[in-house]
């Protein structure tokens, strides 16, 4: 089990594995299969994408500590960063169709509608994690501080949560299953906090070269 | 294909779905059938089915109309696979998977109320009481996507006039059929149900209202709100009630079930304004499907200004949204 967690070529496949949607959706557009409305297709198809890598992203960690495999923390960075990624390709699926390379007029959605106030919002939190994601910034910042600042992702989950819920017009069934997913993962962070003597810190995991040391748990 | 059709067609003579879908009892049918009179046409038509996912039956002899827009039709398989119909499932694609097997036939249509004479049609009966009118319409949902439409019916005051609506009706109730048992999914509609709505008088009686049975040249495929419903084209979509089984005069505004659903965003009139904003989203643009850009400006009263206008003199559509 460790050898494959560790393998590079694990992450390589994990890598063309975390492109499958992207490529399903390229060939749908391709083969005119995005259906009758293609840009909300795309819409709710990237934005489904974006929450799942969220939420992907955030059980690493749980699982990481139930099932014992550190190793796991091998592929959070890539994780979060196809979150940021899909979370792209929705705003730019509504930067190019919906508004049409209309800044003002995103800007004013932005401030008007709630919803898209708080998706966009989950989405600007997610930049600075982005760019702080390699080992270098880890240096930078320092474990501790640079684990602080990657907790943004727990409010880039909640908001992307409220942003599904407020769009939907009145089956929130969905959104709420989304909204249990996230709870039970932010929860164990909950539980795992009070429910432990006082935990190692990150700086204390044996680096490895590509391992990104600790970070919010 | 029907080459072929007699024009005193009856609804009753829709083949049913599932016999049109399914090879076996096609021929099981035959075999039963097969020495009674089953027309020509039916025959040619049982052998080489068409390619279409959701046969229905060719509707003859219907006229044009001078309130048919000359814009490009919708393609006919987007607006039978993209449907608001939460009684099916309130994904898009919903409705044309669970609504195939929906029963319209037999169908019976009250019209009751504040009316001198109240009585039950049937839809053979609903068919002949006004010659069929094609009516290209364009179709605007709430959503801010349009399309455009070639319905089939005729003018829905040619029925309301038939009750005689005495002084008291001021206002004219729709409601949609109901059945858990057909619609499994309806507990995740979010609306309550069965599906209401209403117009004011003067809106009901304008011509442009129409009773709608067929689209494409054929009777309506069952996502589409199978076999009758209203089509009110200056109005949001929503508004166009589907699977229609009752017609009701009253005195006071109705409720409606977007309405009650959400009243700070569904109001009773909803007229088509690219003026008032859906709280959550913009009105100004639509997206013309199955086009990607929501580049189409939204027309006031979506484009029937000139018809309809009028109705609504001296109101303030910002606060009868």
């Amino acid at each position: 089990m460790n050898s494959i967690l560790t393998s590079k070529w694990t992450k390589v496949l994990v890598f063309l594995i975390c492109l499958v949607p992207l490529g399903v959706l390229i060939r749908e557009a391709l083969t005119g299969g995005l259906g009758s409305n293609p840009t909300q297709f795309l819409e709710h198809a990237t934005g489904d994408w974006t929450l799942r890598f969220v939420a992907i992203t955030l059980a690493v960690t749980p699982l990481r500590k139930i099932l014992r495999l550190p190793q796991l923390i091998r592929f959070r960075r890539m994780f979060g960063l196809f979150a940021f990624f899909y979370g792209c390709c929705h705003f730019s699926v509504y930067l190019t169709f919906d508004q049409i390379f209309d800044l003002h007029g995103i800007w004013a959605d932005v401030l008007k509608r709630r919803y898209i106030t708080v998706g966009f919002t989950g989405f600007v939190l997610m930049i600075p994690l982005a760019l702080t994601s390699t080992a270098g910034w880890i240096r930078r910042m320092g474990g501790r501080r640079w684990a602080m600042l990657h907790r943004a992702i727990y409010l880039t989950a909640i908001a992307g949560v409220i942003h599904y819920y407020w769009l939907v017009k009145s089956d929130i069934h969905l959104p709420l299953e989304y909204a249990a997913v996230m709870a039970i993962l932010l929860g164990w962070r909950v539980y795992d906090h009070y429910s432990k003597p006082p935990r190692h810190m990150p700086a204390s995991i044996p680096a490895r070269k590509e391992q990104t040391t600790v970070a919010p748990d | 294909m029907f080459v072929k059709r007699s024009q005193d067609l009856k609804y009753s003579d829709v083949t049913p779905r599932d016999i049109y879908m399914n090879r076996r009892k096609f021929l099981y049918g035959l075999g039963l059938a097969g020495g009674l009179a089953l027309a020509g046409e039916s025959l040619a038509d049982l052998v080489s089915p068409s390619n279409r996912a959701y046969a229905s039956t060719k509707l003859q002899g219907m006229s044009g109309s001078p309130y048919s827009t000359t814009e490009k039709v919708t393609p006919e398989q987007v607006v039978t696979t993209y449907n608001n119909y939460y009684e099916f499932g309130t994904e898009k694609g919903d409705p044309a998977k669970n609504a195939q097997k929906f029963v319209t036939s037999p169908w019976t249509v009250s019209v009751e109320g504040e009316c001198a004479k109240p009585r039950k049609y049937s839809m053979d009966e609903i068919l002949k009481l006004a010659p069929l009118e094609e009516r290209i319409y364009r179709h605007r949902c709430v959503e801010a996507w349009s399309i455009v439409v070639p319905w089939i019916g005729y003018s829905f005051n040619t029925i309301a006039k038939l009750a005689e609506p005495n002084s008291n009706a001021r206002y004219v109730a729709f409601e949609s059929y109901f059945d858990r048992k057909q619609m499994p999914l309806w507990g995740r509609a979010g609306i309550e149900l069965p599906y209401v709505e209403g117009l004011r008088m003067d809106e009901a009686m304008h011509p442009l209202t129409l009773l709608c049975f067929g689209m494409y040249g054929e009777t309506l495929p069952n996502q589409d709100g199978a076999p009758v419903r209203m089509v009110i084209p200056w109005k949001y979509g929503f508004k166009s009630i589907k699977s229609m089984v009752k017609i009701k005069f009253v005195k006071d505004q109705p409720p409606t079930t977007w309405n009650i659903t959400n009243a700070h965003e569904y109001g009773f009139y909803s007229n088509v304004n690219p003026h008032v904003d859906h709280p959550r989203w913009s009105q100004a643009r639509e997206v013309r499907l199955p086009g990607f850009f929501k580049n189409t400006p939204t027309q006031m009263f979506n484009g029937y200004s000139d018809q309809v206008a009028s109705l609504y003199n001296g109101m303030d559509l910002k606060k009868n949204y």
